[in-house]
């Protein structure tokens, strides 16, 4: 399914160590910016308690939930050890001064 | 070659002795440990909190697995010793294993008593005694509704409290007439059957089993009366035993219990025996407190040093039933040569009783309000002649001295060798020796080294007060070793002088040359530097948005459904026409579902979209309105009464300085939230005592309070001083609060910041010397010159928008 590529926009729309929201009827895409400009897409809902991933502090190549401080690993979206959980990840990728986003998840996360 | 020494029983008096003994001597014995259950070792005593789901099996865990490999010791769990060959010095298990020893430990605890009635190896009747018969009665629980608890002793009503918190309905039958009888008088345990009815629980007291009855599982209990009642649990708290079998049969001499002398050695001297199983002086114990004791003196013994003599346990006892406090100590029926004092008020449902001989206490039973339970006790065992406060002696120490301030003066006025920690026998002592050579900081690092606290956790209260004692009282002199947070080892002190002294200007340079361990810190710590940051160089603008927690980037309050709140400021709690007019339109322009008044005296519109915010808030401007703070470390509110413009016992007007107070200080960044009151009297009705700084009008002026706090931990406030005019009112409250902003750390609360400190510290600051309050107050109302901008007015107006926006939003 390489034809579910989206752009979502470019670099300079999301702050460093910080992330933006794709909107969709499906449930919301988190893409955050790390302070060395790598780009990762999770789902944008904490396995936890459903908190907005997006509206968290990244630090690293992690992001703490803004609602009980969970830390989710933004590769993958596994949540840190002790706590357990993931949030789905989606394939994205930069193309020039665009942001490409896929909007089939990665396998193996079930909260999609 | 090392000494072989075998200990049978995986239980916390085994296990303790090891632990004692590794402490003094860890290089003698190679230590085998033989137990039948397949856990690690695990606090019994907390097995009634698991029980009614206050606790989890893993939170009472007290040495796990790899705690045996981490200190050499072989543990076959599963495996039961069945036989000791006393001549050939060995242990031989159920399947066969033979191990030597030259030192053998019998700590083989007791085993409950089973009443021998028909039906009793029926399913559905159990005992209480390990993590097994927990899991039976959770599953119980679960598919069944009636369960007896036989026997109204501590363990059954334990029991009996948990199932019900499980659900069940359940009844207590007791042979005697009144509960806990060897540890309660009659007035005590009829207060406790009462407030245990009032829960729930059933009781049939003076009822003697006859018989269970069931097919396969049981039916109902019958009682010797005839009477019958349905049961589809039955549970045997009735008593325990000391477990003598093994010792026994290995011919080593055994009455109630393995007998041991002074030393916990059996009549075989290489043969000791500790905790349940062990009959000391006639007596066998079945509490935790004498067991720890024996541990130490056995573990001495053990290591050869020979200079510990167990004497016996002069033991009380507490229910741990969540919300129910009793207390029992000694002999507390007396008889005809001692004096009875005793204190009753029903209606309040506190009772005390101490029985005295000589000025001297022999015992005492409390119920309800048993804060004084571990003083009546240290002046029990330390035979105190009480004759100087007889008469104030029922009303607690706090009578003893000056009104009291709770366990603050109480722990500072117990001598060092007062006791603590009654399950672990910890005192005072050690655990300030504890705190100050360890140089630690928190109740688990307490907990860690002197274990106290680590048991039942009844002295918990009293930890935490001999800690912010000791740490607070000599704070100056008290190390700052604590990290601020994993990616550091600096303190937040050290972090903060570093700001100060070498003037880094932003996040990221602090973290470059503090050796920050983590690539961009965390959620912790870089919200705190952005604090110091901006609290230091308040006119250059250094507020990083990415360092801020998402209510204070967003400037609105995250919910739980992921939409927003908005509180607009209401300055002193006073409000319009005109204001209401604009909320009411908003609420019902943005359809939003809860409009809500705040503790604080505001108006709360819930449930928007974060892409409405900046809508909303121009609305808001239009009518004059700006942001509440209501989501920052930061003023939120200024609570006031209407004062003397209204009310006929107003002494000024405490509105009009309420709105003074929430415009000289509102937009400030702080450590955490912060609250305000003024009342117009010392009614108070603003609850200004319970703020981080409350003022109380009174008729020659104003009265400050500093360091209140509502919330998990209620702190009433400490009078700082009394000022007469507004202006100087306000002078305070610039000073107050700038001090806390540059001393407290991030995220603390002006309450612990002024027990950390001290409360002479900040009249030091602020009322000794009236030059520093001057420079302080300059220094804050210089940096609220940057800070009263209103943030939703920038915003409504595009700023931040990236913010507010979602990058892409798809069809």
């Amino acid at each position: 399914m390489m034809s579910d590529w989206i752009e979502v926009g470019t670099l300079n729309d999301i702050p460093k160590l910080g992330a933006r929201v794709v909107q969709r009827a499906e449930g919301d895409i988190a893409v955050f910016r790390t302070a060395d400009d790598k780009i990762f897409a999770l789902r944008d809902k904490c396995p936890h308690k459903g908190g907005q991933l997006s509206q968290g502090i990244v630090h690293g190549d992690r992001v703490a939930c803004p609602m009980h401080d969970w830390k989710i690993g933004l590769e993958n979206g596994i949540a840190i050890a002790p706590d357990e959980g993931c949030a789905a990840s989606f394939p994205i990728k930069m193309e020039g001064e665009k942001i490409m986003l896929s909007l089939t998840p990665n396998e193996g996360c079930p909260n999609k | 070659m090392k000494e072989k020494l075998v200990v049978i029983g995986n239980g916390m008096a085994g296990i303790r002795t090891i632990e004692e003994l590794l402490k003094i001597d860890d290089e003698r014995y190679d230590i085998t440990v033989f137990g039948a259950e397949p856990y690690g070792n695990y606090n019994r005593i907390m097995l009634s909190p698991v029980l009614a789901g206050d606790k989890t099996i893993d939170e009472i865990m007290l040495n796990d697995m790899q705690w045996y490999k981490d200190n050499n010791v072989t543990l076959h769990s599963g495996k039961e010793v069945t036989s000791i060959d006393r001549v050939n010095r060995k242990v031989i298990t159920d399947d066969g294993t033979e191990e030597a020893y030259d030192r053998l430990l019998i700590a083989t605890g007791s085993d409950p008593f089973i009443i021998p009635v028909p039906g009793n190896d029926l399913d559905g009747v159990i005992a209480f005694r390990d993590i097994k018969d927990v899991d039976v009665m959770i599953a119980a629980a679960k598919e069944h509704k009636h369960a007896v608890v036989i026997g109204g002793g501590l363990l059954g009503l334990e029991a009996a409290n948990g199932l019900m918190q499980q659900g069940m309905s359940v009844t207590v039958v007791h042979l005697m007439d009144k509960l806990m009888e060897r540890q309660m008088d009659g007035p005590a345990a009829a207060m406790l059957r009462e407030s245990l009815e009032e829960r729930g629980l059933h009781f049939l007291m003076e009822a003697e089993t006859e018989s269970i009855i069931g097919k396969d599982r049981v039916e109902k209990v019958r009682f010797k009366d005839g009477s019958e009642i349905y049961a589809d649990l039955v549970v045997m708290a009735v008593g325990i035993k000391p477990n003598i079998k093994l010792a026994k049969e290995a011919g080593i001499h055994c009455e109630r219990g393995i007998v041991v002398n002074d030393t916990l050695q059996t009549y075989d001297p290489t043969i000791y025996s500790v905790g349940e199983c062990a009959q000391h002086r006639g007596i066998a114990y079945g509490l935790v407190a004498p067991l720890f004791e024996m541990a130490k003196v056995c573990a001495n013994h053990l290591a050869k040093m020979g200079i510990g003599r167990y004497e016996g346990t002069m033991t009380s006892t507490k229910l741990k039933v969540t919300g129910i406090d009793l207390f029992s100590a000694g002999d507390f029926t007396g008889d005809e040569t001692t004096d009875e004092l005793v204190f009753q008020d029903k209606a309040r449902g506190v009772y005390r009783k101490i029985i005295v001989k000589d000025n001297k206490i022999l015992g005492a039973v409390m119920y309800g309000d048993t804060i004084d339970g571990t003083w009546y006790f240290d002046l029990m065992r330390d035979e105190t002649d009480i004759s100087e406060f007889r008469e104030t002696l029922l009303f607690g120490q706090a009578h003893l001295g000056d009104s009291g301030h709770g366990d603050d003066n109480r722990v500072a006025a117990m001598s060092d060798n007062a006791e603590i920690c009654g399950c672990n026998g910890v005192t005072k002592g050690e655990i300030v020796n504890a705190i100050t050579v360890n140089k630690i900081f928190t109740l688990d690092e307490v907990r860690a080294h002197t274990k106290a606290s680590s048991s039942c956790g009844s002295c918990t209260g009293l930890v935490e007060a001999l800690m912010s004692h000791t740490l607070g009282g000599e704070y100056s002199t008290a190390p700052h070793l604590k990290p601020m947070c994993g990616c550091t080892d600096k303190s937040h002190d050290t972090v903060r002088e570093a700001i100060e002294t070498q003037e880094f200007k932003s996040v990221r340079t602090v973290m470059d040359a503090m050796e920050w361990k983590t690539p961009d810190g965390c959620s912790k710590c870089r919200p705190a530097i952005n604090y110091y940051l901006v609290c230091k160089f308040p006119e250059l603008n250094l507020d990083d948005s990415q360092s801020r927690f998402i209510n204070e980037r967003a400037h609105a309050n995250i919910q739980g459904d992921g939409t927003y709140s908005v509180i607009p400021r209401m300055w002193g709690g006073m409000t319009t026409p005109q204001e209401l007019r604009a909320v009411a339109d908003a609420a019902e322009k943005f359809k939003l579902k809860t409009v809500h008044v705040t503790g604080g005296q505001r108006i709360g519109l819930y449930g928007l979209k974060k892409e409405e915010l900046p809508a909303i808030w121009n609305d808001l401007n239009k009518a004059g309105m700006v942001s509440g703070h209501a989501y920052g470390k930061a003023l939120r509110t200024v609570k006031t009464c209407v004062g003397k413009e209204w009310c006929r016992f107003g002494t000024q007007d405490s509105t009009g300085l309420g709105i003074k107070l929430e415009k000289m200080s509102w937009g400030s960044w702080m450590p955490h939230k912060f609250k305000m009151a003024a009342s117009g009297c010392p009614r108070n009705c603003a609850e200004a005592t319970i703020k981080d700084y409350g003022v109380v009008c009174v008729d020659s002026g104003y009265e400050i309070h500093v360091g209140g706090n509502g919330g998990i931990k209620v702190r009433a406030t400490d009078l700082l001083c009394n000022v007469e005019t507004e202006e100087e009112v306000l002078e305070y409250s610039a000073a107050y609060i700038q001090l806390y902003r540059e001393e407290a750390h991030y995220l603390e609360r002006t309450a612990p910041w002024i027990e950390r400190m001290g409360l002479n510290h900040i009249k030091e600051a602020l009322v000794d010397n009236s030059a520093r309050r001057k420079e302080l107050a300059e220094r804050f109302n210089y940096s609220q010159t940057f800070m009263q901008d209103d943030p939703w007015e920038e915003r409504a107006k595009g700023g931040e928008a990236h913010e507010f926006t979602p990058i892409k939003v798809m069809g």
